[in-house]
């Protein structure tokens, strides 16, 4: 009973708190701004109905997610089991700490132009940089939850009988599962940001594509219609994160 | 012949700048088959270290630890642990998921695993609490779990490093009964680590008296003779007994706040 009232307490709250944002652009864009180059919430909703009626925005809404998406499973692929096996083992990690501390450092908006001359404008560069910007962060955030395990965790495990290869299935890996899921969760936040950059740059569709295309001919509601999206989608991304955390740290810990 | 045999057993650290810390020099120590012993010192004397060693945690520098006459190499599952604090446990598994555990990495069907997990959670007392979480539990009810999950994994060895020392006084008295009792059913050999006199005189058959560190060895071991209904407060067995406990400790006591005031 309790848990629910506090759901409705949430979900009011939400719908509220996104009431008073459409109001506050409302209210600045007709009475203050007063400029074509600042469409009110209404227009752009028009225009959103507009480009999903002729379904460009779909389109494009489907090309940047699945680069998002394959870059983002390609990405943690990879990150999980090198995260694991840097926090495992020491001289896995002194060989690799070099790269990531390295790499980490290059942001992927600045591996952009490398990528294209690379693998061209289309899908080959924008995996690529989503695989780039997500490897990081999950590897590190993974190895730093490997690191955190107590050692009486490990302790405990041995003297009940468990074997190494025990150890890292049924200690390790759930005892790392929630850093797992944090990492995850701040790389889906840089995908958003790098798909865009770089779609922006140097691509053939995208929400980027669509921003710079719309600069051209300066279709001002076009360019909010696709602000308007990303904001929405990365949203709802990070809830499915937080609930996917939540779901599954929740029940044992009630700070998660 | 003794179960577990500790012969000139000495534990240096080393630190990375090269400095070391001898813990523990010419440690002696027999333990019987069914013995209840509590080594009872200073903090920072090594007892922990003397567990942790016998655990297979550490390893020791100098001298002999054997177990049924072989040496050890590192843990395993006849030497059960109870640790002090509760970060031992595993958060993501029900406390009957805890319990089973051991039973789990043995490859033990489910059925019996359920079985014989219900088994010690009963015996612990928790009975209707197995599909609770620890973070749901009070501390007292997660040391039980402790208990119970090395129960579960039938040790030969209980090595119980103060396993009630985080527990308010109330708790730690109803454990240490508890513990008695389960202690009287399954007659396992228990070490047990504790800087508490009462605490020694409540469980132990024998306590083992250790010297301030560093360099710590035992100084003595005293017989504790008295029934159950002996080991309360004002019973004189009792207090003769902590008297003795007492008198060897007293001097110790003074030496480690010596040395660490200078």
């Amino acid at each position: 009973m309790n848990n629910r009232l506090d759901v409705l307490y949430r979900i009011g709250g939400y719908i509220c708190g996104f009431a008073l944002l459409f109001a506050i652009w409302h209210i600045a864009a007709v009475y203050f701004v007063r400029s074509i180059l600042f469409p009110p919430p209404g227009r752009v909703i028009l225009k959103a109905i507009e480009l999903l009626q002729d379904g460009t925005l779909q389109e494009q809404v489907a090309v940047s997610l699945r680069r998002i998406m394959t870059g983002f499973a390609g990405g943690a692929a990879i990150g999980i089991p090198l995260g694991l096996a840097i926090g495992s083992f020491r001289p896995v990690r002194y060989l690799l700490e070099p790269f990531t501390e390295f790499f980490r450092f290059i942001p992927a908006t600045a591996m952009i132009t490398v990528a294209v001359i690379w693998f061209g404008i289309g899908e080959g560069s924008k995996i690529f940089l989503i695989i780039y910007t997500t490897v990081f962060i999950v590897t590190l955030n993974t190895a730093a939850g490997v690191g955190a395990i107590s050692p009486n965790k490990i302790r405990a495990a041995r003297s009940m009988g468990a074997s190494t290869r025990q150890l890292f299935l049924y200690v390790a890996l759930p005892a790392t599962a929630p850093h797992i899921l944090t990492g995850m969760r701040l790389a889906m936040g840089n995908s958003f940001v790098t798909i865009v950059a770089a779609e922006l740059i140097a691509a053939n569709a995208g929400l980027g594509k669509m921003i710079w295309d719309a600069r051209l001919y300066m279709l001002v509601d076009q360019i909010f219609v696709a602000l308007l999206t990303l904001g929405l989608l990365g949203f709802t991304a990070d809830r499915l994160f937080r609930w996917g955390i939540y779901a599954f740290a929740g029940r044992f810990s009630p700070t998660a | 012949m003794p179960l577990i045999e500790l012969s000139d057993v000495g534990k240096t650290y080393r630190s990375m700048r090269g400095a070391s810390y001898q813990a523990l020099k010419d440690f002696n120590l027999q333990i019987e088959p069914g013995e209840f012993l509590c080594l009872l010192g200073t903090s920072g004397c090594g007892k922990t270290t003397v567990l942790n060693m016998v655990a297979g945690f550490e390893k020791h520098t100098e001298g002999r630890i054997t177990v049924h006459d072989r040496p050890l190499s590192g843990p395993a599952a006849d030497r059960g642990v109870v640790f002090q604090g509760d970060d031992s446990l595993y958060p993501w598994l029900s406390a009957l998921g805890n319990i089973e555990f051991g039973l789990r990495m043995a490859g033990i069907p489910r059925k019996e695993r359920h079985e014989r997990a219900h088994y010690y959670l009963e015996l612990v007392g928790l009975k209707g609490q197995g599909h609770k979480h620890p973070a749901e539990l009070s501390g007292g009810m997660k040391q039980r779990i402790q208990i119970a999950r090395v129960l579960a994994n039938e040790p030969e060895i209980l090595l119980m490093d103060e396993p009630f020392g985080a527990l308010d006084a109330q708790t730690r008295s109803v454990m240490q009964k508890e513990l008695l009792s389960i202690w009287a059913a399954t007659r396992k050999t228990v070490l047990f680590i504790t800087h508490d006199i009462d605490e020694a005189v409540t469980l132990a058959t024998r306590i083992g008296v250790m010297h301030a560190g560093p360099a710590s060895k035992l100084k003595a071991t005293i017989d504790v003779d008295l029934t159950t209904e002996q080991r309360d407060r004002t019973n004189d067995g009792y207090v003769t007994v902590y008297r003795q406990v007492h008198a060897l400790l007293r001097d110790e006591v003074a030496i480690a706040m010596k040395r660490a005031s200078s």
